[in-house]
Parts: structure tokens; sequence; C-alpha cells
């Protein structure tokens, strides 16, 4: 197994740089950190991936059953470390990656330096006290949402890398191409990220940690991100002016800002 | 004329229209939204962003999946939406969008088609599509089931004599396919062991496999010799089947002394068996004969081989020798040397190792089926 190939793994910035892994969230692939890495490149090891399943990933690898909880992608976050010998690694991930690096992180902690958390929550489902933002019957609609707006997918389409920097103007047969990907892997992938509850996960993750939080998120609340501060021990919280649940896409400035008042 | 008046034109569009801010929030909305929607402009317009008008699940297709494409790209198109009615009813739609640029910055431009009837035409291909799946998925059951009932459930056996099998069905195993083999008890002391490989797939060969394995087991207590035995299959076939055949090949196998072994057989059609000595000679045994289910009286006869200890015999069916790589076949050399090099292992692993090398010459898709019987002698006792 060749990670490089598996997770479609592409480098940039020096080699001896300190590594940043970047991991995307549910719906998109590593192409969603473009307007970040960029703020990162003269002076760390920038290392992209896609999940499994997601962007130019090998989809032969997707493994029902590996991949039906989080789990399973977190042992492939070991698995690039190992591989590619990463050490010191800053982990950035964005929402339900950065619960995918705390699991990384809880299993084996050795190979990491610290932990970004872009927009996180542990939970979506509300249970309680503890207020997810979602019912089980709204994942539910999400999975028809999901159903109908991959109509139009087509397994002919192959994934595309988006090219230049800056909003780009892109080519008409490129449409939509980075959120494409296998519908049933889609849904799946849905299903795991929606239903996973890893609060009790928190408290283990005992790496040095940044919570980035936008304080206008229909997704994850900023609730839901203080409770992420709150149990995760070593952890700082910020919060951005962004609305929207990827400020990496709605507010890179912000964002890169924090990250290295972090870093 | 109307059609230069562009209030009205935007007011009263073919299309629910939105403008909001690059946050989302509801800068303007057209007459047609308000009439669609059943909202009031100040409902709306500076109160709400356009995700709040969204289901909760919509809501997280739009953050996932329509705010990041528009980030990235300034524009989305086709994403369906089910709009929340101030009546609470659910107003499927298809939205475009695109990002304008002036002098204030940026602004979105929303178009929402009411889509009502495509949603439930989507909806109706969903439960198709479902169907079909369940469909295919019993399909492949019914078809491993039925693949499993006509090669024994259990290893045969055959006292004082190593008797190894290895079966690998056609593809991925969704079909079922000709082949068969059966090891069985037919006079004291005395033991049968069949392989073959009905014409076609699916149903119809399933039907000929399991009439010629019952026939094979009633017309081997009729008939003696191999030969006859296959005589009696052809006869049975012609009669009962018409326009199909078979390959199969019959083997009586029974002790000659105390150790070794006697094997006469009689191959109708069916790819003659590969004899390996103790020593590593290795040679294909007996002489062809005739295909079963087609000539009322086929050329048949019998062969016998006398299997020593450490010596064994190996029947298969075509799947083996025909094995595809392109445009090249495994062919009966590959097939020796296997048989040559894995001798000195039991008869089950030499079996599975021959199925395994078949399969990975043909890059673990095999077209067709492949079996594998092995007989052998063990050693001398220590």
């Amino acid at each position: 197994m060749n990670v490089i190939e598996r997770n479609n793994i592409s480098f940039l910035g020096p080699e001896d740089g300190q590594p940043m892994l970047f991991a995307h969230g549910f719906g998109c692939d590593k192409n969603m950190w473009r307007f970040v890495y960029p703020e990162f490149e003269d002076n760390y090891r920038i290392v992209l991936f896609d999940h499994v399943g997601a962007g130019g990933s090998d989809i032969s690898a997707y493994d029902r059953e590996k991949y039906s909880s989080l789990d399973g992608y977190a042992q492939d976050v070991l698995e690039i470390c190992e591989q590619l010998d990463l050490r010191d690694v800053i982990f950035v991930g964005h929402s339900v990656s950065s619960m995918i690096g705390a699991l990384a992180v809880k299993r084996d902690a050795s190979r990491f330096a610290s932990l970004i958390m872009v927009s996180p929550s542990p939970s979506f489902i509300n249970d309680g006290d503890y207020i997810g933002g979602f019912n089980r019957s709204d994942i539910e609609e999400l999975l028809e949402s999901l159903d109908s707006n991959y109509l139009g997918w087509s397994s002919a389409i192959a994934p595309v890398i988006m090219g230049n920097p800056g909003r780009p103007q892109l080519a008409e047969e490129l449409t939509n191409s980075f959120c494409r990907t296998d519908p049933d892997i889609a849904r799946h992938f849905a299903h795991v990220t929606f239903t996973s509850d890893n609060r009790a996960d928190l408290p283990h993750v005992k790496v040095r940690t940044l919570v980035l939080q936008c304080s206008d998120d229909a997704i994850a609340p900023v609730s839901v991100g203080r409770y992420v501060h709150e149990h995760v021990p070593d952890s700082e919280f910020a919060l951005l002016d962004a609305t929207g649940h990827c400020p990496n896409l709605s507010a890179p400035e912000q964002t890169v800002a924090a990250m290295k008042s972090f870093l | 004329m109307r059609e230069s008046d562009f209030e009205d034109l935007y007011e009263n569009a073919a299309c629910a229209q939105i403008s909001t801010t690059m946050k989302g929030l509801i800068l303007r909305v057209n007459r047609a939204f308000l009439e669609w929607t059943g909202y009031a402009a100040n409902d709306v317009v500076g109160e709400k962003r356009f995700s709040d008008l969204l289901t909760p699940g919509g809501r997280i297709y739009h953050e996932t999946h329509y705010a990041p494409l528009l980030s990235m790209q300034g524009f989305a198109r086709e994403i369906a939406v089910d709009v929340v009615a101030a009546d609470g009813r659910r107003l499927p739609a298809l939205v475009n969008a695109v990002v304008r640029e002036d002098s204030d910055g940026e602004v979105v431009r929303i178009a929402l088609f009411p889509a009502e009837d495509r949603r439930e035409y989507e909806r109706e291909l969903m439960r198709a599509r479902r169907r079909a799946e369940e469909s295919e998925a019993r399909g492949r059951a019914l078809a491993q089931t039925l693949q499993a009932s006509l090669i024994p459930p259990t290893p045969p056996q055959i006292p004082h004599l190593d008797v190894g099998a290895a079966f690998r069905p056609a593809g991925a195993g969704d079909e079922v396919g000709g082949d068969f083999y059966d090891v069985f008890e037919i006079a004291h002391g005395a033991w049968a062991v069949v392989i073959g490989d009905v014409r076609g797939k699916g149903a119809g060969a399933a039907a000929v496999t399991a009439l010629a394995r019952y026939t094979l087991r009633a017309a081997a207590m009729q008939a003696k010799e191999p030969h006859g035995i296959l005589d009696l299959l052809n006869q049975a076939m012609i009669r009962q089947l018409g326009d199909t055949f078979c390959t199969v090949l019959f083997a009586r196998v029974a002790p000659r002394d105390e150790r070794s072994f006697e094997v006469t057989f009689s191959s109708g059609g069916h790819p003659l068996p590969v004899y390996v000595s103790g020593a590593g000679d290795a040679a294909f045994a007996g002489r062809p004969g005739t295909i079963i289910g087609v000539l009322d009286d086929p050329p048949l006869h019998d062969d016998t081989v006398v299997l020593e200890p450490e010596a064994l015999l190996a029947f298969y069916t075509d799947g083996v020798t025909e094995g595809r790589r392109g445009g090249d076949l495994y062919g009966e050399g590959r097939l020796l040397g296997v048989l040559t090099e894995a001798r000195s292992s039991d008869a089950t692993e030499i079996a599975e190792r021959l199925v395994a090398d078949v399969v990975e010459y043909q890059g673990s898709l095999p077209r067709d089926d492949i079996a594998v019987v092995v007989l052998k002698v063990p050693g001398a006792p220590r």
C-alpha cells in the first residue's frame, strides 16, 4: 500500500521544514486549503491529502468496514505519518477531520507537535444538555439531500485538480468537480461524519491544540467550539468574525492570522 | 414596451431571485420569490440568511458543498434544496448562484427554480435504483447458493488416500458457472471421482449440472466401467435435454494393495488428468474421448493409472489451461510446472495452489470457473 497514491498526497515547501498535514472535511477535497497553505509554504513542509473516497484518492482502497468509523480515517493519518516518516507534525483538520486528527493523536501522540481544529464538532446530534445542533431526522434529511444532489454525478468525470490560486476561472467541465465523489461513498462518509460522537475522546488529546471557531456557523455553533476547547486539556480558543463552516474559504486571512499566532 | 422595463423583468421573472452578501445575508428578493414562498419582503430582507430558508439537512449540504463551491469557483449550479416557505411547507427547488463584484463589494445572486415534479421523479428514480440493487443482491445470493449446491459441501474423503479439491467460480462470483465435481463411494472399497464442465452459464447450466451429477451417481450403480457410466449419461442428456453438452471425466478409484491405488477413468471430451510421480516426472494420462450429449454413440474408452506412494493424479477443468492473460493462455506447461513444484504438499494444498496460480495469472478476475481435484497417495509410513 502506497499512501501517496492512496491519499493523493502532494508536497510543497522546504523538505526539511516542520510538516503541516492538512486534512479536508466532508464534502470537498484537499483543494479547500488553497487559500491557507500558501501562507505557510515558505517555512513549513506542506503535506496535502485526500481522504480515501474523496478527490483524487484511490477509490479502490475504499473499504466500507474500515471507514465505517472515524478510526479508519485516523488510522490512515497515522499510516501517512509513518510511511512519509513525518515527525513533529502540525495537524490541521477541518470539521470532521479535526476529530480524525484528535483520534490519531489519541492513538499515537508521538508524531504530533500540535493540532489545529478548524470548525470542530465532536457530535452534531443533540443529546440532553449537549446541543450539537441537529436531530437524527435532520441527518436523514441530509442524506436525502445528498441523493438528490448526486443525481447529476457521473462516474465518467475524473476528479480534477484545480490550477492557479485566487478564485480561479474554471473551465466549464470542471464545474462543481471538487465536490464530486462517488455518491455511495459520499453517503457513507456523511453518515459516519454526522452520527459520530467523539466527545469522550477529547480529554485524550495530549498535544497543544488550537480551536478555530466561526462566530456564525450554522452547523458547528460557537457553543460547540467552546465545548471542544473546555474538554481538550491544552487548548486555545480563537473566535473568527466569520460566517459559515469553512473559514479557510470564507475568511482565509483571519484563519491564517490565528494559526500563525498559535504557531 | 414591457420587455424594456428591467424592474419588471426582475420582479416578475420566471424564477425566484435572491441577492445576498458573501456571508449569506439577504439583500433583496424579487416578487416571484415572495409569491412562491409566501414571505413578506421585510420577513427576509436584512433579517435572514439564505441558509435560514433551508431545511436543517439542506443547511448542512449548503455549508459543506454549496458555500465552498461558491467561494472556490465563484458560482454553483444545479444544487438541489428544499426551501421552507412562510407556512412551513417544503418547496423543492434547484439553485444556481453566481458571485458579482461591484463597488460595494461582492454580492451573490441566486436563482431558485421550483422543482416539485422533478424532485418526485428523482425520488422515483432513487427508489427504482434501490430496487434494482436489492434484486441484484438477491440474484447474487441465489447464484452463490446454487453454485455451492453443485460441489460437495465438505472436502471429499477416501480412506487411505489424500483427496484435495479447490473451486473458484468465474468473475466476481455473481453468476453460476458450469463446472462441477463430485466424490462418492460406489461399491465396497471403490470410489468415484467426477469432474465436469457444462456448456454455458446461469440457471440453464446449473440445471444441466444437477442432472449430470445425479445421473452419474445413478449410472455408477448400474455400470461398472467408467466409459459405460459416461455412455449412460450421454443417453440421458440426449433424451432429456437435447441441445446441450458437457465434458466429463469419470474415475473409479480402488486400492490395489496396501500402499497403492488403481485409478481407471474415462474422459468424455474432458481435459486429461496429470500424473506426477514421486520423483517429479509429470505427464498427461490416458486418451481423449468424445464430448457428452452430442453423438448417439460417442467413442469412449477406459485407461488405468496406478498411483504408488507419493504419486499424484490431478483432475481439472479447462478454466485452468484456458485461463487468459491478454492473448496468452495459462497453458499445459504452467500446469505441469506448478503440479511438479507443489507435489510434496498435501492434496488440498496442491489443489489450492494451482487455483491461486491460475487466478493470479488472470489478474484476479477469472472469466471461467476453475475446478481442481487432486488424489495423492501418502508417503510410506516411517
